[in-house]
């Protein structure tokens, strides 16, 4: 309780982790997004760079009700006027972010990039290696126009190797890792995480290498620039196995909802369709509990079921005992009841019981914001809870190019005439280009 | 020593298992003094869990501890002793960080938890890991890795349609929450350094694997729509999906040119404006049909090479064993070899990124209160009867 009461004179106080800390955000999808978006909700200023041709929106949609799960990441299912910004998937992971557009591939674009370099602490960027080149904007450039600037590059497989230049998005990431080979049934084909897996690892080690380098630019007063490959970021998280083969050349096998030393261990029907619970006992004091739950069934006591090495070896019929009882009783109430026992169980949680867990709610994971695209609606919220520095959702995403006029007009001192020029010369844009195939 | 980011900046890393220690091994690698406080008589209980090598369980070769602890010191500390309370007060006034990961509670039990430390130190920052957080109705409740998995929402989304939901393999809720605590400790630290000011960092693991679901809890409040697992697919792109290939897996991607990707299939048909429209995925199975036939004729290795050359992301399945071997990999020096007094020389996964001033090091994990003598003689200054006393004491 006491850590509720500092945490609500906290958040009485003006300051976030991050005040003052500007971040250059050229980063498209989700891998760069979602590292800027933890610099952001710390309260960094984190400036997106859209152009009209490479939106990181998608392009602009007509006015429709696409269906599927495509459709319904627009409000009611509708695209709007302007799907670009209506979409929840850009609106979830730039929120707290400002926007501007900006064509790099023009003169005029480069120079007006290279000014706000000279003001901004970070750059992020997660093209592939030769992008960056190609404007004029790699880090021996960036550097010689600010030698304080900590910039990080996120690719697939990093900035040198045969593979440099290969393309990549989070799922051939998986797959080249392992991941995907391990994330399966044990009698099934390779299947995927159900979400971008790698971007997010990716995304969490980027903003830790950039905070890293920032303490050493406190330090020393000096830049530098950071090499991240998705496919490197993600791989000591597969560490165990690669260990494995290392030790004893065992190759590692997918093992499906199993654990090598815990039994029962899996994923079991409960009542209803489709709802599941899992159940995980890692001693015997727990297997005792979850046996009095289930009202000590005369199997549970089984001379087959009685030790750790016993329950492994005879899995398949204990999974099948268990999930005889469970598949008669609610996941829900079967998580409340197990935990209440001392048994580590959760419900299988899909996105409409996330968003009404009474758990997420009472701590205030969920956070309201109105976007004037996309209107009032809750979002995922900060991450993690601090004392003093709570953060919070701040701002809705940003609309295209919504911040231009301060970003050129305040932060660079542009002139109203200048800032036309950039428009006229097609620096900036009101939309992004449509979708060419509909 | 090569000046590295983090140095000068001294961490207690209280925390067992996989979260805390990944996110300490985090700081470590870029240069903090972290010092591992582990309980006597066994230690972070990652030393008993492998694997071990030919087998043979021996808590100084886990696999795991050491991949999670590379570089780190140890010490070997008894908390719910007096005594060990007293010095743990004078190691948190040297320390900058202190990582946790005990249930809540615990550490107030013991009078150590972050308004008792605090005291002691004002700029202390400290990261609790826990599966639910400090506070809140699920707060004193334990999970393993595949409940943290449900509870966040990760597991609904993975697996077959048509199955149970399917964890991720390894445990990846802890580094997830190992991750989040790393960043914002992180952060935490920017704001000392600028205030003087420490705080305390809650981690729910629940919260974040829930942060990460990409735009799918905001698409069930955009429009009410509940998306489920798709297998090998993608909930919107199409064709994204892991295909057998003549000699294996492979996952299959277009890339940004639609009619590169209908011509490197070599099916015309794709280019109907039906299936040329990025609304495609309502015909994913019609799609895939048209695909199939392509990719079943050629090696995992010419479809990745052919793709490349138009830019299209495919790519094949590996086994983790089979990146020891990977040209890209050896190219860059990825891996690397640690010699280990007790497990030898194994290959180790490299750092996750590369600093141009400041590169991260991975040096070898160490044994169980291998540096009892230097922390406690050289650091806090106690005599050698002091610690051989708190030695007969269990306390160390």
């Amino acid at each position: 309780m006491k850590s509720r009461v500092s945490r609500k004179k906290a958040l009485s106080r003006p300051h976030l982790a991050l005040d003052g800390l500007r971040v250059i955000d050229l980063s498209q999808v989700y891998a760069g997004p979602y590292a800027t978006k933890l610099l952001a909700d710390m309260g960094a200023e984190v400036i997106r760079i859209e152009c009209a041709a490479r939106s990181a929106r998608g392009g602009a949609l007509p006015k429709m009700q696409p269906g599927g799960a495509f459709g319904a990441s627009f409000p009611d299912g509708d695209t709007g006027e302007r799907s670009y910004n209506r979409y929840a998937y850009y609106n979830e992971v730039n929120r707290n972010k400002l926007a501007i557009t900006l064509d790099l591939s023009q003169p005029l674009g480069v120079d007006v990039f290279k000014r706000l370099v000279k003001v901004s602490d970070v750059v992020v960027e997660n093209f592939t290696p030769r992008v960056m080149v190609n404007f004029g904007l790699d880090y021996p450039v960036l550097r010689r126009v600010n030698p304080k600037i900590v910039m990080i590059s996120i690719s697939g497989f990093g900035q040198d190797g045969p593979y440099r230049d290969c393309v990549a998005y989070g799922e051939g990431i998986e797959a080249m890792t392992g991941l995907s080979h391990l994330t399966a049934y044990s009698d099934g084909a390779p299947l995927k995480p159900g979400v971008a897996y790698a971007d997010a690892v990716s995304g969490l080690h980027a903003a830790f290498a950039v905070l890293a380098a920032l303490r050493h630019r406190r330090t020393t007063g000096k830049g530098q620039y950071i090499d991240l490959s998705m496919r490197e970021a993600l791989t000591p998280l597969l560490g165990a196995a690669i260990v494995d083969y290392a030790m004893n050349r065992r190759v590692a096998k997918p093992r499906g909802n199993r654990h090598p030393t815990m039994a029962p261990h899996g994923c079991y029907r409960a009542s209803g369709s489709d709802r599941w619970i899992a159940i995980a006992v890692a001693t015997e004091e727990e297997w005792r509990a979850l046996c009095g739950a289930m009202g000590n069934p005369p199997w549970s006591h089984d001379a087959r079921f009685a030790t750790m090495p016993d329950r492994l070896k005879y899995q398949d019929e204990l999974d099948r005992r268990i999930e005889e009882w469970t598949s008669r009783h609610d996941h829900i109430q079967l998580m409340n009841t197990l935990q209440n026992a001392g048994v580590k169980a959760g419900a299988v949680l899909d996105t409409a019981e996330l968003a009404a867990d009474p758990h997420l709610n009472q701590r205030g994971f969920f956070e309201e914001l109105t976007h004037p695209e996309a209107g009032m609606h809750r979002y995922p919220g900060v991450s993690w809870k601090m004392s003093r520095t709570p953060g919070r959702l701040r701002l809705p995403a940003p609309c295209f190019g919504q911040h231009n006029r301060y970003v050129f007009g305040e932060l660079l001192g542009m002139s109203d005439e200048d800032i036309m020029g950039l428009k006229d010369a097609g620096v900036t844009a009101e939309e992004p280009l449509p979708y060419e195939e509909i | 020593m090569p000046d590295q980011a983090l140095s000068g900046l001294t961490a207690l890393d209280l925390s067992g298992h996989i979260s805390g220690p990944y996110c300490a091994k985090l700081l470590c690698d870029c240069g903090a003094n972290v010092i591992k406080i582990e309980k006597p008589p066994h230690g972070d209980p990652s030393r008993q869990s492998g694997p071990f090598p030919n087998d043979e369980a021996d808590p100084e070769t886990s696999g795991l501890f050491l991949l999670l602890n590379t570089g780190k010191k140890s010490i070997t500390l008894n908390l719910e002793s007096q005594a060990g309370q007293q010095i743990f007060n004078k190691l948190v006034e040297k320390a900058d960080v202190v990582v946790e990961s005990f249930q809540p509670g615990t550490l107030a039990n013991l009078g150590l938890d972050y308004d008792a430390l605090s005291t002691i130190n004002p700029s202390l920052i400290m990261a609790s890991i826990t599966p639910f957080g400090q506070w809140g109705p699920y707060r004193d409740w334990d999970a393993a890795d595949i409940v943290a998995q449900a509870t966040g929402g990760l597991m609904w989304l993975t697996g077959e349609p048509d199955r149970e939901p399917l964890q991720l393999p390894l445990e990846q809720a802890e580094y997830l929450a190992g991750l989040h605590a790393a960043v914002a400790i992180m952060t935490a630290v920017y704001f000392r350094d600028d205030t003087g000011e420490g705080q305390h960092i809650d981690i729910s693991t629940q919260e974040a694997v829930a942060s990460i679901l990409e735009g799918a809890l905001t698409t069930y409040d955009y429009s009410g729509h509940v998306m489920r697992r798709v297998g090998s697919r993608h909930q919107q792109k199409c064709p994204s999906k892991v295909m057998r290939a003549r000699d294996r897996f492979v996952h299959i991607q277009s890339g940004a040119n639609w009619d590169h990707f209908a011509t490197l299939v070599e099916e015309p048909k794709l280019m109907e404006p039906r299936l040329a429209s990025i609304l495609r995925y309502r015909y994913a199975d019609e799609v895939e049909g048209l695909i199939q036939p392509w990719v079943a004729s050629h090696t995992a290795q010419e479809i990745f090479d052919t793709a490349q050359e138009w830019r299209i992301p495919a790519a094949p399945v590996l086994r983790p064993d089979e990146l020891l071997d990977d040209p890209q990999f050896k190219a860059r020096e990825y891996f690397q070899e640690i010699d280990h007094p007790r497990a030898g020389r194994l290959t180790y996964p490299g750092p996750s990124f590369r600093m141009s001033q400041t590169p991260p090091q991975l040096r070898r994990a160490p044994l169980l209160g291998e540096h009892n003598h230097e922390v406690y003689r050289d650091m806090l200054g106690l005599s050698k009867n002091e610690i051989e006393s708190l030695q007969e004491k269990g306390v160390i």
